[in-house]
């Protein structure tokens, strides 16, 4: 038989709850669940009366539930926000086609804007495209950075003060695991601040970074929330993989662990000797970038120039490359005066092939650091 | 006696079994008593058409995967030990795909 609600103490408990262990009925569950990111709204100042927040909507089950949540809270507490329904169209047939109507449904069930971006327009390459080019591997690193500007820039399209996304508990205590296991110190002091992106673009807030996924998919069951659950055809990202599992194993075992790693993560503290990335404006978009020139740009440069490898892992390894063939292109044009057809370019190829490897059997630290 | 049940797949779990999302079966009969850990195999063996190991890890539901048993948490009826009863409603929602 099941238990009494252990707020109430009338109902049935229809959820055991992973943070705390109470046995809530339904009605419990949902106020508990909806006062809780109240509080951490609250708690972390997110909003200010009049602004507009953009909610990043994938037709998934956070971002629906989150969307839900929001027009929830605005209404119950007053938030007074205008919220917007703001999606991303990474043009992948067969998979965002059919999480787009799952989007277009919630913007008639929420009474709530919808506009939706496409990589086409912004950067001129769907993800088919872009998977046509460079295949299977590394395609998620170009979606993910894509996809991160885009939001930006159709959220400032749409005068918006704010995005706001659906992380959940799980996402982050994955994100730190996974940035742990790649020693990136940089990214593990910024991925549990609530709110990033303060510094420059506009402010990213994750209502749900404390809310467990177990919680808001049983939210969405008991509330019959329409969401779409196909997983993305071009993503194995085998990495984010296996730290999600390993989270899942945890969470069996001892289910605050998701709490811990994520307090783990917020008392990180970085010594002040330690160099860290300073952040800058890419001089082509302007955006936010850690470079000169910003990842979206330098992966675009690759994709247009028919070197989609430009973007991924060390950069300065292929720009290299490139750089050498360009330089041999040029040797070429002066022995033959300007002629620089296909089979001229081939074997300035294997010229700079060779080259190359001459000079990094030579170099002894006077190439400004390329080796 | 059979024992007749309603087996329900959601979130992404129902792709597992050939993206049919209800199933009504028949457990065939048994000395013992049904149990959830004995409906566990029962189902890998007989309702998911691929990658059982998405479905079962050990002997229970690999985590990630959510069971409700007649609209309510597992965790409250017993998990594995739960006995199941005529027309008992087993949803299992995946919660491992896309956000």
């Amino acid at each position: 038989m099941p238990r009494k609600c252990g707020s109430c103490g009338v109902k049935n408990a229809i959820l055991k709850r992973p943070k705390t262990g109470d046995a809530l009925c339904k009605e419990c569950f949902y106020w508990a669940f909806e006062e809780e990111i109240h509080h951490t709204v609250l708690q972390a100042k997110l909003f200010s009366p009049g602004e507009t927040v953009a909610i990043g909507a994938s037709g998934g089950k956070d971002s629906t539930v989150l969307a839900h949540t929001m027009k929830v809270l605005n209404e119950r507490h007053n938030y007074g926000l205008k919220l917007i329904l703001l999606s991303v169209d990474e043009g992948i047939t067969g998979y965002r086609d059919d999480s787009l109507e799952t989007v277009k449904r919630n913007q008639q069930q929420y009474d709530l804007p919808l506009t939706i971006v496409s990589y086409e327009e912004l950067y001129g390459w769907t993800m088919d495209a872009i998977v046509k080019q460079i295949g299977l591997k590394n395609n998620c690193t170009f979606c993910g950075v894509f996809r991160r500007q885009a939001l930006d820039r159709g959220a400032m399209m749409l005068g918006a003060d704010k995005i706001v996304t659906g992380h959940n508990a799980d996402d982050i205590a994955e994100t730190v695991i996974m940035n742990v296991l790649r020693g990136d110190i940089a990214r593990l002091r910024r991925c549990t601040a609530i709110t990033t992106g303060t510094d420059g673009y506009l402010p990213r807030c994750k209502p749900f970074k404390y809310t467990y996924e177990k919680e808001i998919v049983m939210y969405a069951y008991f509330k019959k929330l329409d969401y779409f659950s196909t997983e993305c055809i071009y993503s194995p990202n085998a990495y984010r993989g296996f730290a999600r599992a390993y989270i899942k194993d945890l969470e069996k075992i001892r289910p605050s662990a998701i709490i811990d790693i994520i307090h783990s993560g917020e008392s990180m503290q970085v010594k002040k000797e330690v160099r860290m990335p300073t952040q800058t404006t890419c001089t082509r978009c302007h955006y936010i970038s850690s470079n000169e020139v910003c990842k979206a740009c330098v992966m675009l440069e690759g994709l247009n120039k028919g070197r989609p490898r430009l973007g991924i892992g060390k950069i300065h390894k292929e720009r290299r490359k490139w750089d050498e063939e360009l330089a041999a292109q040029g040797k070429l044009q002066t022995v033959d005066g300007g002629g620089t057809d296909s089979g001229n370019v081939q074997v300035a190829d294997g010229e700079t092939e060779s080259s190359a490897g001459n000079e990094q059997r030579t170099c002894s630290g006077v190439c400004s650091g390329v080796c | 006696m059979p024992l007749p049940l309603i087996i329900e797949f959601s979130g992404g779990a129902e792709l597992l079994c050939g993206n049919v999302k209800k199933h009504n079966v028949e457990l065939p009969e048994q000395k013992d008593k049904w149990q959830v850990r004995t409906l566990l195999p029962w189902i890998r063996d007989n309702l998911v058409q691929e990658r059982p190991e998405l479905f079962m890890q050990g002997d229970t539901v690999r985590p990630g995967i959510l069971v409700l048993i007649n609209e309510a948490d597992w965790e409250l009826m017993g998990e594995l030990d739960y006995e199941l009863e005529e027309n008992d409603r087993i949803v299992f929602i995946s919660t491992l795909h896309g956000g």
